[in-house]
């Protein structure tokens, strides 16, 4: 049985099923970051004192990666406007751009984890590291998955195009909005983490 | 913009263009502001008021990504209603540390 409404609108909803469903998704995601922001606030609140992020932590390396970040939201939106202008080949090529960018972002977290741990800066040490690496951490996952999913539309889901090019645009807008996403929150844990 | 993908015209290829080229415009005016976030936190400001400036430059930053490459700034009611709901069920959950915390002392 096909999927239904993947490519023309409900009429009641005006959307296509999976446009509402990675918004869902993304609102279920806005409660899961907000629930730990929250919890954030309340051991940083309670505690007789905090230390400022920027005297434990690489302020510069974050910066790379903030930038890394925002340039793969570019990229990724590129590679969907590349569909849209029917371009395949620019698509792959801003879609493997974004799942590089993921990777340096990654990369250039594994070098400040490993300087950490080195020093024997674990999550156990103090509240300020527990909460570092438990948003940290959780946000490096949803950036490890967000690179699956686009490395499956970049490979072996792009067949889809031929058959179906918009349907193929349709999953790849959506595999964005996740990814603009996870760009969204480090945009708040960067100033929150790191310079605060 | 929200069904752009449903009718790939070539009215709507120049309309893309169009939006390519405020890519581009987001994509310099994040950089800028991030620069301007790191600069701040070498100013000597109290920690009330870095942390205000910070989440406002924040909430600048998001909101570009938020409009711009999640196209928000043109997508179906229903989605703004779910976001709505979102929101309101996201200031509560920020409200909880402020309203269990008051004048440095928890609340029972």
């Amino acid at each position: 049985m096909d999927i239904p409404y993947t490519v023309e609108v409900r009429r009641d909803t005006g959307l296509t099923n999976g446009k509402i469903g990675i918004w869902l998704f993304l609102a279920s995601e806005v409660m899961l970051f907000g629930a730990l922001f929250a919890s954030y606030i309340l051991i940083r609140v309670g505690a007789p004192s905090w230390p400022r992020g920027d005297t434990l932590l690489d302020v510069p390396m974050a910066t790379l990666n903030t930038i890394v970040l925002i340039a793969s939201s570019v990229t990724m939106v590129m590679a969907w406007a590349s569909l849209m202008r029917r371009r395949f080949g620019a698509f792959r090529m801003y879609m493997g751009g974004t799942i590089l960018l993921g990777l340096v972002f990654l990369v250039v977290k594994y070098f400040e984890y490993s300087h950490h741990i080195h020093l024997g800066e674990l999550p156990r040490t103090n509240n300020f590291l527990a909460v570092y690496y438990t948003l940290t951490g959780l946000h490096g996952l949803h950036v490890f998955g967000g690179m699956m999913v686009n490395a499956y539309f970049w490979g072996p889901g792009s067949k889809l195009w031929k058959t179906n090019p918009v349907w193929f645009t349709n999953r790849v807008e959506h595999s964005g909005l996740f990814w603009h996403f996870v760009d969204l929150v480090w945009i708040f844990l960067f100033p929150t983490l790191y310079l605060l | 913009m929200s069904d752009h993908a449903a009718d790939m015209t070539s009215d709507h290829a120049v309309d893309i263009d169009k939006h390519v080229r405020i890519y581009i415009s987001v994509f310099v005016a994040l950089m800028i502001l991030t620069v301007i976030t790191v600069a701040i936190s070498y100013l000597d400001l109290s920690v009330p008021v870095a942390v205000t400036v910070a989440l406002v430059v924040a909430t600048i930053k998001g909101s570009l990504v938020a409009c711009y490459f999640m196209h928000l700034i043109s997508e179906k009611k229903l989605i703004y209603w779910v976001l709505a709901v979102t929101v309101a069920f996201f200031i509560a959950l920020m409200a909880l540390p402020v309203i269990t915390h008051s004048n440095g002392y928890w609340i029972a």
